[in-house]
């Protein structure tokens, strides 16, 4: 294995879900407020992967209060406490960003089916 | 080879890369690993012998060294890198002593050297940040350097002036760069931010 592997390795997580453009995920991320460390809880759609390795990241967007909120996390993260898949929606792309141009019922993505 | 920053020890390495690593408090930074193979004091230069006080070091071993290398190492290892660090006093060092990678820590700040990358004969504009003349609406003026001086007076181009030329292959020192982490098992410093040089390339780090 190459050096620069090697030292991201313990770095690298291995407790999370297999992840893909348009599932739905809920994110737990450690917020820190103060002094007190508290768990954040961030649910969308997985709008784009990007990067490998140590430097994965997921961009979640969902409609808060009416606006759209995109939030960019390094999957590797120590600063998240898990990741969960609520739902895996079926796409046809990598990135969707034509969900910015949509809202409300259009901006739902139909269910993907788990072949058995 | 190189400026002298500072009057402090350092050690040879060499780049191996970059990536990223997260710190204690969850945040990434981007690193550039340098490989750092224990360095032999090959030779100390004093005030009174050589003028100056310096340690000298030495990496990777060789094995065709010419007679008069070989005679100037004795019966230390035959190193094929050497270079010297100015220090301000000899006294803690000897010849034949081994540095490696424990002579940093996290959070030291160090001085970098290396040969930035060469970019060949580079037009203004990469080497100078020049601005260029607009590409359409009949303009001949797309990547050209402008004027370069009045004319009959003083009938010469003045010295310095920024034109096309060779950039890089030169040496550069980058100061106050943080060490985010050492590797003592696989000899390895981490130190944030870029680097000069390409792969493989040496690199001096020394205490800032």
């Amino acid at each position: 294995m190459n050096v620069l592997d090697e030292i991201v390795q313990d770095q690298l997580r291995s407790d999370l879900p297999e992840l893909a453009a348009g599932d739905t995920v809920r994110v737990s991320a450690k917020v820190v407020e103060g002094n007190r460390e508290r768990i954040q809880v961030f649910e969308g759609t997985v709008m784009r992967l990007r990067g490998g390795g140590i430097t994965r990241s997921i961009t979640v967007r969902r409609i808060a209060s009416g606006v759209g909120v995109e939030r960019t996390f390094k999957v590797n993260s120590p600063r998240i406490e898990k990741i969960e898949v609520v739902r895996h929606g079926q796409v046809r792309r990598a990135q969707l960003y034509f969900l910015r141009d949509r809202v409300g019922k259009a901006a739902t993505l139909r269910e993907r089916r788990t072949r058995g | 080879m190189g400026p002298v920053t500072a009057m402090s020890i350092g050690l040879i390495g060499r780049k191996v890369g970059m990536t990223s690593v997260f710190q204690d408090d969850g945040t990434m930074v981007p690193v550039s690993v340098v490989a750092v193979e224990p360095n032999t004091i090959t030779r100390l230069r004093t005030t009174l012998r050589d003028g100056y006080t310096a340690v000298q070091l030495g990496i990777e071993p060789s094995k065709r060294l010419s007679k008069p290398e070989s005679g100037q190492l004795g019966d230390l290892p035959k190193v094929a890198t050497i270079r010297e660090f100015r220090v301000d006093s000899v006294d803690d060092y000897e010849v034949g002593q081994t540095l490696d990678v424990s002579l940093f820590a996290a959070g030291d700040l160090v001085d970098v050297t290396g040969v930035s990358k060469g970019k060949g004969f580079a037009g203004h504009i990469k080497r100078h940040h020049f601005k260029r003349g607009p590409k359409t609406h009949g303009s001949d003026h797309h990547r050209e350097p402008g004027s370069i001086g009045p004319g009959t007076t003083p009938g010469r181009v003045y010295k310095g002036m920024r034109m096309a030329g060779h950039m890089g292959d030169q040496g550069a020192t980058i100061k106050k760069l943080r060490v985010v982490r050492t590797d003592p098992e696989r000899n390895l410093v981490l130190v944030k931010g870029t680097l000069p040089g390409s792969r493989n390339a040496l690199i001096l780090l020394k205490k800032a």
